[in-house]
């Protein structure tokens, strides 16, 4: 954590942390709420776990934060994955057929879907690392070619998983309760410090800097970036995997066609909202995490308030855009000369300076 | 952007690329032609059959079912898919005309767009018959006749069942389909219409969620919070959001059912499944089995009795509840 937290002196006088903007962002939104829907609040105690708003914002979310957690690190090396909700579907549906048309049981059936994943991530990296597509290129054909993976895996129709076969495993995966929260918070909150962990107490985190950074410079210190790169492509289809589980396991039926769909851009844009730059290099798996959060925060909200569901993106749009225009440098030190202006020398200044 | 600047890669990448993104988008134009390479030589009549190429339970059983019906009247069906595309309709529908084929069905994606395709039909004298869908034309001689489910009569269906059940008394959330599809509009407004006359039922949380199960779930479990114990009625336009619903009033800790009232629309075997279990009251059948009905008029049209086909012919839609899902659900198809 100490890059995330690395204070510098600039011009403004104060670099805030990566993840800044986004808990503004996310802070602003609960403020909002805390006037006009105060029962979003509200937290009970129903069969002795815990019941409310924000409890389905850290449910719901846990998926975003999943696949935002794995998206980071790709973003982080300069590449991105535009394959993970069509991952997300060919998991499911995996899980789902195994479950229902063999006996090996639920834990085969897992294994094989997490399998199905990682193998989609290889695929990926392989492209991108020995055979040098693109990344927006090599998994734009995994995004578009998965979905027909997942539909063909699934016999082109909707899977549903009965319940003497889901329960008890998979129906804990995605509605049971662990110290009174739902599962999915546990599954996404252990992915998310053990990569922490991983990434900043080993030189992983470095590795990975480096390569996004710069490449070529980092091949002439010896770090090997092809297996850097098909690493987090690996570990990105994994997070996808688990997502995809959790998705299956949540309402008990694979659906090919809608799991999934579009998350890819909710995870770019948590990644993004984070504070970790598309042109790789520096990341911040906090802020991605906030970021994803900030996004549900805003679909329950919208869900909350009654918002139609095909007008919900339009405020999307607005938030995303508030916090890209308040991590903007430029914008910034505009408004500081504006303010500074307006107090010194009155405002003609302003409109000159702008 | 910084293989590019490696100009030995970026020639290789480049034709990696192009490939791979052609692979990918092939699929997508070979199908138009599928109806292609008829039987010449065959002596059964040949109908064309155009569907919009959705992957929904309901749509499958209704493409089983024009499939099954033709071969059982004995005729050599030719099946396209607009793959939800209403341009891909219209080529196959040309491709058809310039086979000759003997007649041809249509499920149309949308309302309009048909009437220059239809023209060239009627030139060549081949019949139409528009199914599940239905179609605007100037000119309604350039089809023969129309099958399909009536969805604003599911709407009124739907809303006297709920009349009679809570005498004219309750608190409903409507979980809306996809904006701007047809059977969205009929059912909203149909039910709105019946509960007009009854100042009693009263909708207090109206909200899209696309006709999809997860969404259903999600944007449930947001009006559970904002509306908490009010809410006695969840009036969902599909089975999917009805069992979405289910499972967050579940969640809840509530019983669907019996502490909140669930009907839905379309009659789908897991529909019938949960009404066994008790979790849902009522689902109006929205029946996509009308192949038969389908084949039974073109073999009227193709025996040249049209003056006797009705314009407009929709499928009868039953109501379903708790007191009869047990003896019918053996018998549901999808």
């Amino acid at each position: 954590m100490t890059q995330d937290v690395n204070l510098k002196k600039n011009r403004l006088g104060w670099q805030p942390p990566p993840a800044f903007y986004a808990l503004l962002g996310l802070a602003a939104l609960l403020l909002v709420n805390w006037f006009c829907i105060p029962s979003f609040f509200e937290i009970q105690v129903r069969d002795g776990n815990f019941y409310g708003s924000l409890i389905d914002v850290f449910n719901r979310g846990a998926i975003g934060v999943l696949l935002a957690i794995g998206m980071t690190l790709v973003v982080a090396t300069g590449g991105v994955d535009l394959s993970v909700g069509s991952v997300v579907a060919i998991c499911g549906a995996v899980v789902a057929i195994v479950l229902t048309t063999t006996q090996f049981g639920i834990v085969v059936a897992i294994a094989a879907g997490l399998l199905a994943a990682v193998g989609a991530g290889a695929v990926n990296g392989i492209l991108i690392t020995w055979l040098r597509i693109e990344p927006i290129i090599a998994t734009l054909v995994l995004m578009v070619s998965g979905r027909g993976i997942a539909k063909y895996i699934a016999g082109e129709q909707t899977v549903a998983v009965p319940p003497e076969l889901a329960s008890p495993t998979l129906d804990f995966l995605g509605n049971g309760h662990f110290l009174g929260l739902p599962f999915p918070i546990t599954i996404a909150a252990v992915l998310f410090v053990v990569t922490l962990l991983v990434v900043r107490r080993t030189s992983v985190g470095l590795l990975v800097e480096s390569v996004g950074a710069n490449p070529s410079a980092s091949r002439a210190c010896g770090i090997n970036d092809t297996v850097v790169k098909l690493t987090v492509y690996v570990f990105a289809g994994f997070c996808a995997g688990l997502a995809g589980i959790i998705d299956l396991a949540n309402i008990g039926i694979a659906d090919p066609t809608n799991a999934g769909a579009l998350s890819e851009l909710d995870a770019i844009f948590a990644v993004l909202v984070g504070g970790t730059a598309l042109t790789g290099g520096r990341f911040s798996l906090t802020g991605a995490v906030i970021g994803a959060l900030l996004l549900q925060t805003l679909m329950t909200t919208l869900y909350t308030w009654g918002v139609p569901s095909d007008v919900a993106p339009v405020p999307k749009a607005i938030v995303i855009l508030l916090v890209c225009l308040l991590q903007s440098p430029t914008l910034r030190s505009w408004l500081e000369r504006t303010l500074r202006g307006n107090r010194k020398m009155g405002s003609r200044q302003v409109e000159a300076s702008s | 952007m910084k293989n590019l600047l490696n100009t030995t890669f970026s020639r290789r990448a480049f034709v990696f690329s192009a490939l791979a993104l052609s692979a990918v988008l092939m699929p997508g134009c070979a199908n138009k032609d599928q109806a292609a390479g008829g039987d010449a030589g065959d002596k059964k009549p040949t109908i064309g059959f155009v569907q919009t190429g959705d992957l929904s339970d309901w749509r499958k059983a209704h493409t089983q079912s024009v499939k099954e019906a033709a071969e059982a009247a004995g005729y050599n069906l030719k099946f396209a898919d607009g793959q939800a595309k209403l341009e891909n309709q219209v080529k196959a529908v040309s491709s058809f005309i310039s086979q000759g084929v003997d007649a041809i069905i249509i499920a149309p994606l949308e309302v309009s767009g048909w009437d220059n395709v239809l023209e060239k039909a009627k030139k060549r004298n081949i019949p139409v018959l528009i199914l599940d869908r239905q179609v605007e034309v100037e000119d309604d001689s350039l089809y023969v006749t129309y099958i399909g489910a009536d969805t604003y009569n599911e709407g009124i269906l739907a809303a006297k069942w709920l009349v009679e059940k809570v005498d004219g008394k309750a608190k409903v959330v409507e979980l809306q389909g996809s904006q701007g599809a047809s059977p969205t509009i009929n059912r909203r407004d149909s039910f709105l219409e019946v509960i007009k006359d009854h100042p009693g039922i009263e909708i207090i949380a109206s909200q899209a969620a696309d006709y999809e199960l997860t969404k259903a779930k999600e944007v449930m479990e947001a009006i559970l919070k904002a509306k908490g114990d009010e809410i006695e009625v969840v009036y969902a336009h599909n089975d999917y959001m009805a069992l979405g619903a289910i499972q967050a009033i579940e969640e809840a800790g509530k019983k669907p059912g019996e502490d909140i009232i669930v009907l839905s629309i379309d009659g789908m075997k897991s529909a019938f499944e949960a009404m066994v279990a008790g979790k849902l009251n009522c689902t109006v059948e929205c029946n996509p089995l009308q192949g038969p009905k389908a084949m039974e008029a073109i073999g009227k049209i193709l025996a040249g009795e049209t003056d006797g086909i009705p314009k407009k012919q929709m499928v009868l839609d039953k109501v379903f509840d708790q007191s009869n899902a047990a003896e019918e659900i053996g018998s549901r198809k999808y």
